[in-house]
């Protein structure tokens, strides 16, 4: 098809600003803090103050930055715990919502509520519940002030955030897993129903093997959400005191009195580590049908 | 059979009470006085219901004000993004180009990095990048609202893209092709013929933008620097402990900030629902 020259004009205006804006503010951050990771840099002094360090900053978060492996464990932990119980559930509510059953929709709407509030959100609510002097559950078990510190105990804190969470990640997986099994072939559910397998059987060896698709996009919407928790944490304590996370030490290097963009780089670039095999899973899943005719 | 389904229901309007439970007790809590509760405890019978605790977080802490500056971000982050987004998913999907997948793969890649991952350059680069004071008194992109809706425009492209590219294609190449034997041009064929009947995608994409940018709150901490312009999602976290001391306050203040998505959640479902699922199961 050959286009005359304005229309090639516009489509090329069209496709390069947004091209343009995403390089600039995406890929180019993205690409530097690898590049920035083997620099040590203040921020305040020009950029000719940089200076070449090598790998200095990592060997020192690896071995003398105090925060850096709790935080590694407590990202680990989430997503551990994400995959576990949250996506679990959520994929397990969708299977029982996907069957013709009354009230469907009502059910829906009620676990769909909690993935609209933010994050922000999440975290005040979870203080309502987690307060030691104000919150409901001391207040349920009748030690206002006196129970358990939910959110200052370094022991409890990382677990109350998590099913706090939890709360938002599960409707999400469900809605997500529900689209899917909407798209399931109705006769390979019935096939299965005739060789005589349960409901059990008929999910995992049927069902769930079709839908490796939307299974994939689970697991990278649980892994990056897990990698980016912030927000949640951040309002309740700032992520201190048992809740540090590698998001948060990014954010306290650059933010920080002593802002130290060298390091923050190289806490980003390791999340870029974690991140990125899921995300080129993510692609290879999505764009690989897009070479078939 | 028949004795499942009642356990199904069961075990279904269980969750459902405790998923709905903790913004129920939010909701009560925010109608209580504090005094109430500090006498009778947060579990008890409330004996006094007011709306005091949304009067003060209301004008005391001004929320309106931090309402008015999520409307300066969101609304043109929404318009440029679904804007930006159709002419890139229409020159992708109607014209074949060498470049068309890994452009597809780069804007997609894009949505999915962890925030962290760019922040410590970008908070260089806006720092870096001028502009005129009649456009913002911190005469940068760090702490003003054009740097605050770039990055949103920036980072949600990718899923927008990638949705309406997979929509995109689905409308039948025919339309185009009699369209410019008509005498057409692109621009006409893009505004006039696909734009038009890409507008079930636009409006769930438009409802999911609305509540992930609303409810933003890493961007406009780390690249808004001045409290009184941060959008209200962010603002909270500032005006905790300042304003808000009980957590009747924090009830109240919770409450307010979560309208529009709430109100969006009821009038909008379908289109938030239809949005996510778009993203998630055509490719």
């Amino acid at each position: 098809m050959r286009l005359p020259k304005t229309d090639k004009l516009v489509l090329a205006v069209m496709c390069g600003v947004p091209t343009v804006l995403l390089l600039a503010f995406v890929w180019f951050p993205a690409l530097a803090s690898v590049g920035l990771s083997f620099t040590s840099w203040d921020g305040i002094g020009g950029v000719g103050t940089i200076e070449w360090v090598g790998t200095r900053n990592y060997s020192q978060i690896f071995s003398i930055y105090p925060p850096f492996w709790p935080a590694l464990r407590h990202n680990l932990y989430w997503l551990a715990f994400f995959i576990l119980i949250p996506t679990t559930f959520g994929i397990f509510l969708a299977v029982v919502l996907d069957r013709a059953i009354r009230f469907s929709r009502l059910y829906q709407s009620a676990l769909y509520l909690p993935v609209m509030l933010s994050l922000v959100l999440v975290g005040f609510i979870a203080q309502l519940f987690y307060s030691q002097d104000q919150g409901f559950i001391n207040g349920l078990i009748g030690q206002q002030g006196t129970g358990p510190d939910w959110l200052g105990n370094p022991d409890l804190n990382l677990w109350a955030m998590m099913i706090a969470a939890s709360w938002r990640h599960v409707g999400y997986i469900m809605v997500l897993y529900l689209a899917g099994l909407k798209s399931v072939d109705e006769s390979l559910r019935d096939a299965a129903r005739v060789d005589g397998a349960n409901e059990w059987q008929t999910f995992r060896q049927v069902i769930f093997p079709v839908l490796k698709p939307i299974n994939v996009v689970v697991l990278v919407v649980t892994v990056i959400e897990s990698l980016r928790a912030f927000d949640i944490v951040y309002v309740v304590n700032g992520g201190k005191n048992g809740l540090e996370l590698l998001s948060v030490l990014v954010y306290d290097n650059i933010v920080g009195e002593a802002s130290r963009i060298g390091y923050g780089s190289a806490i980003g670039t390791i999340l870029l580590v974690l991140a990125l095999g899921f995300i080129v899973t993510y692609l290879v899943q999505n764009f690989r049908r897009e070479q078939r005719p | 059979m028949k004795r499942s389904r009642v356990g199904v229901h069961c075990f279904l309007a269980a969750v459902t009470l405790l998923w709905l439970f903790p913004v129920l007790y939010a909701l009560y809590t925010s109608l209580r006085p504090y005094s109430d509760t500090a006498e009778h405890g947060y579990v008890s019978i409330a004996h006094t219901l007011t709306f005091e605790n949304y009067r003060t977080a209301w004008t005391q802490a001004d929320l309106p004000h931090y309402y008015l500056n999520s409307l300066i971000v969101t609304v043109p982050a929404i318009l440029l993004t679904l804007t930006f987004a159709s002419g890139v998913a229409f020159t992708v999907s109607r014209f074949s180009w060498k470049f068309n997948l890994p452009l597809l793969m780069l804007f997609t890649a894009g949505n999915l990095l962890p925030q962290q991952v760019i922040i410590t350059p970008l908070y260089r680069l806006f720092l870096e990048i001028p502009l005129p004071e009649f456009m913002s008194d911190s005469e940068s992109l760090y702490d003003s609202y054009w740097g605050i809706i770039g990055i949103h425009v920036a980072f949600q492209l990718g899923f927008c893209v990638f949705v309406l590219s997979n929509y995109m294609k689905t409308i039948p190449m025919e339309l185009n092709e009699a369209a410019m034997v008509d005498g057409a041009n692109v621009w006409r064929q893009f505004w006039q013929i696909v734009m038009p009947l890409c507008r079930p995608p636009l409006a769930a994409l438009a409802t999911l933008l609305f509540t992930w940018i609303y409810n933003d709150f890493f961007w406009a901490q780390v690249l808004m620097q001045t409290g009184d312009k941060r959008p209200i999602t962010s603002a909270l976290a500032g005006l905790q402990g300042q304003f808000f001391t009980d957590n009747n306050l924090i009830a109240a203040a919770s409450l307010v900030a979560a309208l529009p998505t709430l109100a969006v959640y009821f009038a909008l479902q379908r289109h938030f629902i239809g949005g996510l699922t778009l993203g998630a199961t055509k490719g």
